[in-house]
């Protein structure tokens, strides 16, 4: 018997379970929601242990300078104080650096100097979170400033001062060069193309922002050396991992617990000095202790997203048929390389800027670069930087309508790539798995009636009124990823799942993934009932605790249903497939006769003749005596390594009105048509994508984080670092079409972040659009009304650094 | 000093600093963890809780402001095993993602609709604009105030 992992079985309807959800796929409640919507959502903060103590964090005010010197006396002689930990006590235990993600380290506590405002430079552990921070004002550090380094494109220069003092031999701040793509094949298009367009572009540095900030709580248990971790993070699996290789703790005896976590977007995939300082604090101490980031130490020094300075090229015929893109690119990562993405790729995925388009070359070349700011680059929902990618050749098309004097939307339609041409590799290496790129992109502009848009912005255009109309299309890679290419510090990025039926009929699925909202625990079960015909309301989701869920690498890069989910596909199949051995046992028949429909293994042309999966479930735990081989239970486990990456795509439609007198942009409507493959539970897949679009919009017209050249951070608080509320959101306007991807045992593609990825050019692409009687052809995010202002005077500031 | 507080019809009796912010108190001293914290500045509205039946940003009020008045968190909107018809809409209308702003949006939300029993979108969209969602879009937040406001009568809670 062989398991059909590549079954397509996405569009049946499925019958209700007699809870009444469907058996399988389908719109369904969330089971979550039944804690959240009562306050008894457990998240980390919520944790409480007997004698926890709480501890802060002293952060550096300068954004470079040498530490002088410490004085912790009077912090230590506050009686709730319970220690006082700085870089010179880490140093004593080796700890006071930690390896990043990227190849890199990353000070726990400042020992030399500090390379950003916000930097930890002294850790309290105390009886309560006020004494914590009163004794924060006790500590007395003198520092002896240094020029910091804050404009990314002066980092390179002969006189820059020198960041990374702590590598040796270090004398520049440069950190890699990286090219993808046929650079020689690019040079000659371009040479013969009629029509070339140059365009630079920056994509701020942002932040995630959950809701919840990062924190933990540490319990290390002095005689058994148990560490218990709780913590907000998105792969728990690999934290523990790392917290083995940073802290030399046994990795058998650490326990990674996330609980409820309240967002990540990315913020929560790495570990930060503040984890590793409770740990510290928990030992020293003897008892747990909790720490918890205030708002504006998450937007100073947690990871922040992007930050890349794109150089754009585009080169096509007259007729508007795009030949080849060419982009370089200086990404500012920070004072230290702390990237999150698969090990091999230090521009993570950033090399699909193809995008979706049928091109003839294309090739990038990235250098990194360190800067006196936070590290980070890879976080918010950016699926590996594919939103740089995807924002980069979408305003180019862009730029391009606009010197070609075309519509945007037939230049997009007549470069798109044709359904035929599936799977496709493109320029850069990428295999496309499926797509009908031309039919979403059709069933967009049909939402939004385009033409009549096009009509009334015409007139609109007469009476002096701004209104824009913004496109794009984007190409997603998404469920990282295949072993043999992708791993996160030498870990393979496959996901495990098991899944045991009890003797009644329940079974509980574990899996390694960790949600910070998407529904795994009703998405996950709806995969299982889909499979085995086990109602998703019998199906427990376990997950969220290494003890207790198999090794995996999380959730991040939208990569639990392209990953994980398919695991729990094929984990389910496993199962079906014992279970039909023990069917065969008890209807003493061979297996071979046997035939699968919902829920039952019957004889094949006898249908009364079978056994229900409950039925099988007790027979496997019973005394039957089954055949050589099997064990008995019902249960299985595996391990699923994709073969490949799916490839989600859609095509979104922004429609703006700017005020011409202040340069406010007023969001008027937002249609987005996403293809995600099969949809396993509408609802939530529907709620991801309004998320995100949301965050597009804030992206590119509110959020952004800024420096003033003295290195102060001008995005340290909601005050300054602005989100977007209901009233900046339109209603969305959602479409769907289907391509099931070929290589995924359900036919999915994964869904979380293609709203990111894909909205903010379309939100761009419409202001711009509406600045076109100013002869705006571009203006960097993000735009605010001063912004807007700047550009339609022909002079939009760098959004990178403070207005002077 | 000491603070007498109801919280959800209970009378808490408790020796605190003056200092203490009310979110703290809630959270820490009683136990009562459906109120949430996000920012510094008032900005987010996770710990929004009624004061005197008025939604306030519970990180923004000290303890002491409270005592001597009524305070109501997310942890009484059940009654008796029934959801009010605000957690019922968030369930029905999938108004939550990570749950991390909910407490906070459904208060304001209850509030909403006892002062304006048929709200708009425009006025829903208004009403829940000093709290931050960063999972939903506020899409199916909009759509569950309106399934509350058409079911004002709370029905059977959902498991
Ligand atoms: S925590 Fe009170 S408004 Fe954010
Ligand atoms: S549901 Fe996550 S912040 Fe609103």
């Amino acid at each position: 018997m062989t398991v059909t992992d590549t079954e397509n079985t996405g569009s049946t309807e499925p019958q209700l379970s007699p809870a009444g959800n469907p058996m399988g796929f389908g719109r369904m409640l969330r089971k979550e929601d039944v804690r959240f919507l009562r306050g008894h959502g457990h998240y980390v903060d919520d944790v409480q242990l007997p004698g926890m103590l709480y501890s802060a964090i002293l952060r550096s005010p300068y954004a470079h300078a040498r530490i002088v010197s410490i004085d912790t006396s009077a912090a230590e002689a506050h009686p709730k104080v319970r220690a006082v930990i700085t870089g010179a006590t880490l140093e004593g235990l080796n700890l006071a650096w930690m390896p990043t993600l990227s190849h890199d380290v990353q000070a726990v506590l400042a020992t030399d100097k500090v390379r950003f405002q916000g930097q930890e430079v002294a850790f309290v552990v105390a009886d309560d979170r006020y004494a914590a921070r009163d004794a924060l004002e006790l500590i007395d550090v003198e520092y002896e400033p240094l020029p910091p380094v804050m404009d990314a494109t002066k980092a390179l220069d002969p006189d820059a001062a020198v960041i990374r003092t702590d590598i040796e031999g270090k004398s520049d701040n440069h950190i890699f060069d990286w090219e993808a793509g046929d650079a020689a094949a690019c040079d000659e298009a371009f040479a013969g193309a009629e029509v070339v367009v140059e365009q630079d572009m920056l994509y701020p540095r942002v932040h995630p922002a959950p809701i919840e900030t990062c924190g933990t709580v540490a319990s290390m248990d002095p005689i058994t050396g148990k560490l218990t971790v709780w913590s907000t993070n998105q792969a728990p699996h690999a934290h523990r991992t790392l917290y083995a290789i940073v802290a030399g703790i046994p990795e058998h005896k650490i326990q990674i617990i996330s609980p409820d976590i309240g967002g990540g977007f990315g913020n929560k995939v790495g570990i930060y000095p503040g984890y590793v300082l409770a740990v510290v604090g928990s030992i020293v101490t003897g008892k747990p202790v909790k720490w918890v980031e205030d708002r504006s130490e998450n937007l100073m020094a947690t990871a922040f997203a992007r930050d890349y300075h794109m150089k754009g090229r585009i080169a096509a015929t007259k007729d508007g048929k795009i030949l080849a893109v060419q982009v370089d690119v200086l990404a500012d990562h920070g004072a230290f390389n702390g990237t999150a993405q698969p090990t091999k790729f230090p521009a993570g995925f950033f090399h699909i800027f193809t995008g979706s388009y049928d091109l003839q070359a294309a090739h990038c070349k990235v250098t990194g670069v360190y800067t006196n700011k936070a590290p980070g680059g890879v976080a918010y929902a950016c699926s590996f930087r594919i939103t740089e990618a995807v924002y980069l050749v979408e305003r180019m098309v862009d730029v391009l309508a606009y010197e070609l004097g075309v519509d945007a939307g037939e230049l997009r339609m007549k470069n798109l790539l044709r359904p035929e041409q599936f799977p496709y590799t493109s320029k850069t290496g990428w295999e496309y798995d499926s797509g009908d790129y031309p039919r979403a992109l059709r069933k967009a502009m049909e939402i939004a009636g385009y033409d009549e848009l096009r009509k009334e912005q015409a007139e609109k255009r007469e009476r002096g009124e701004l209104m824009g109309i913004g496109i794009s299309f984007f190409t997603e890679g998404v469920g990282a990823g295949p072993r043999k290419h992708m791993d996160i510090l030498g870990l393979g990025m496959a996901d495990g799942s098991e899944l045991r039926v009890h003797p009644t009929g329940k079974a509980q699925l574990r899996v390694s993934c960790q949600t910070q909202g998407q529904g795994h625990e009703t998405t996950f079960a709806q995969i299982v009932a889909h499979e085995l015909g086990i109602p998703p309301e019998d199906v427990e989701v376990i997950h969220g605790d290494t003890d207790n869920t198999p090794f995996g690498l999380g959730t991040y890069g939208s990569r639990s249903t392209p990953v994980s989910g398919a695991a729990a596909a094929v984990v389910s199949r496993r199962v079906r497939d014992k279970a039909r051995i023990v069917a065969a046992a008890a209807l003493e028949c061979s297996p071979d006769d046997l035939e699968w429909t919902q829920g039952r293994w019957s004889v094949k042309g006898d249908p009364e003749q079978g056994r229900t999966i409950q039925e099988i479930a007790m027979l496997s735990h019973g005394s039957l005596e089954l055949p050589e081989g099997v064990e008995g239970h019902l249960d299985a486990s595996v391990v699923y390594n994709p073969p490949n990456l799916t490839y989600p795509f859609g095509a979104y439609i922004c429609v703006v009105d700017v005020d011409a007198d202040t340069g406010k942009v007023h969001v008027r409507r937002f249609i987005a048509v996403d293809d995600c493959g099969n949809r396993i539970n509408p609802m939530i897949v529907e709620g991801q994508i309004h998320g995100g679009l949301a965050e597009g919009v804030g992206m590119a017209l509110m959020q952004a984080i800024a420096f003033d050249e003295d290195g102060n951070c001008l995005g340290g608080s909601f005050l300054d670092y602005l989100l977007p509320t209901a009233l900046e959101c339109p209603s969305w306007e959602t479409g769907a079409t289907v391509t099931p991807s070929p290589h995924h045992p359900l036919g999915a593609k994964g869904v979380g972040e293609s709203a990111t990825v894909g909205s903010p050019p379309a939100v761009v692409n419409a202001v711009i659009d509406a600045l076109k009687p100013y002869g705006v052809r571009h203006a960097d995010m993000p735009l605010t009304p001063c912004q807007v202002w700047l550009a339609m005077q022909g002079r939009p500031a760098r959004t990178d650094l403070a207005l002077t | 000093m000491q603070v007498t507080v109801t919280v959800n019809g209970e009378e808490h009796t408790s020796e605190v600093e003056p200092r203490l912010l009310l979110v703290h108190y809630l959270r820490d001293h009683l136990g009562l963890t459906g109120t949430h914290w996000g920012c510094d500045t008032t900005n987010c509205g996770a710990c929004t809780v009624w004061l005197d039946g008025v939604p306030v940003k519970s990180c923004t009020v000290l303890t002491a402001m409270a005592s001597g008045h009524e305070v109501r968190t997310v942890e009484s909107l059940e009654v008796d095993g029934v959801l009010d018809p605000v957690q019922q809409g968030f369930m029905q209308e999938h108004g939550l993602q990570c749950g991390f702003c909910t407490p906070g949006m459904m208060m304001t939300a209850r509030r909403l609709l006892d002062d304006v029993p048929d709200p708009s979108e425009q006025q829903i969209r208004e009403g829940i604009s000093g709290n931050l969602c960063r999972c939903t879009g506020y899409e199916n937040i909009v759509r569950a105030v309106r399934w509350a406001a058409e079911h004002p009568a709370t029905e059977e809670a959902p498991a």
